[in-house]
């Protein structure tokens, strides 16, 4: 087994995050740069996708296990779901919903190919969610995962000064509409201004996964 | 250790199985609520799983890059397309955020 992949990856990531941790940009975001590094090394060096596969897929098999362990977390907070279950029902619904519609209906006005819709419609979800549920509705998972980093980096780079400019001021409803709009990359920013908005954020994250999880599928067929 | 590794591959191959009788969701999000359930019944206990699942949690970033890095195959596509995607996601983001935001102020209230 060659090792090339998985040395390549580990490197790329310790080294942006290296760059990440003097500058926190969400542009330098770790992964995205990691991707586009490594991209760019496969097409110049002229080696294909397969051979640096090979054993860079040993990381990404991990994804399985880790999304299971997002219970961890849920669980943590659940009461916080308690307390704003009123809320964190109508708030994932509305958003979750409108984040697969908006995205799918704007590529049909575009008349973009069947394939692109189901694979933008889960890219408001937690990555690894996102990529497993594209899997399941005949999208590109690895296209998918793409789309949902750089939703996060809009997320993470705009979220509260949207939110100000909209005129939403509360704590709860800042971390509903992040969370559902822009996962983890959203959560990591909002965290930073409000306590109780990131910890919302976090959780509207993991449910609209779930709720994306199990909508899509139902619903795919109708919408593209 | 391996305590928490079985517990959680285990919700995972649960979850897989569940998924593999025809159920459209990724077993890994079965599994997921499964293992919530078990812990919030206290069928499993958090000590048991929680150093493994917060590694797991932790280090989940590195794990997209493999698949992420799977573009290289799509690039045509992407260039045919890349108004389109461009305007859906900034657009689609925009909505979301304004519309959830919106909604669960009003029930604030």
């Amino acid at each position: 087994m060659n090792t090339f992949g998985i040395f390549l990856t580990i490197s790329a990531y310790t080294f942006f995050s290296w760059a990440y941790s003097k500058k926190k940009t969400p542009i330098l975001n770790p992964v995205l740069l990691s991707i586009l590094l490594i991209a760019l090394i496969l097409k110049v060096g002229n080696i294909s996708y397969e051979k640096y596969m090979e054993s860079a897929r040993f990381l990404s098999f991990l994804l399985g296990p880790a999304v299971v362990s997002l219970a961890i977390p849920l669980y943590k907070q659940i009461n916080i779901v308690k307390e704003y279950k009123k809320e964190i029902a109508t708030g994932i619904i509305t958003g979750g919903t409108t984040a697969i519609l908006s995205a799918v209906y704007i590529l049909k006005a575009f008349n973009s190919p069947e394939i692109l819709q189901r694979t933008i419609a889960p890219k408001s979800v937690t990555t690894a969610i996102a990529m497993g549920v594209s899997e399941k509705i005949g999208g590109i998972p690895e296209l998918t995962a793409v789309l949902v980093i750089l939703t996060g980096i809009l997320g993470n780079a705009l979220a509260p000064e949207l939110l100000d400019f909209f005129k939403i001021k509360d704590r709860v409803a800042r971390g509903l509409a992040t969370g559902v709009s822009s996962h983890g990359l959203g959560t990591a920013r909002i965290i930073l201004e409000d306590e109780l908005s990131g910890a919302v954020s976090g959780l509207a994250m993991a449910l609209n996964g779930v709720y994306t999880a199990f909508l899509l599928p139902l619903i795919i067929e109708l919408i593209v | 250790m391996y305590k928490g590794l079985a517990i959680i591959f285990g919700f995972l191959f649960l979850g897989e199985l569940i998924e593999s009788l025809g159920i459209p969701v990724p077993g890994s999000v079965l599994g997921m609520l499964l293992l919530t359930i078990a812990l919030i019944t206290g069928i499993i206990e958090i000590r048991d799983v929680e150093k493994e699942a917060e590694f797991l949690v932790k280090n989940m970033s590195i794990m997209f890059i493999p698949p992420g890095v799977g573009i290289i195959l799509y690039l045509d596509l992407l260039k045919e397309n890349i108004v389109a995607i461009v305007t859906a996601l900034i657009f689609s983001f925009l909505i979301t955020l304004w519309a959830t935001g919106k909604v669960v102020e009003v029930l604030r209230r």
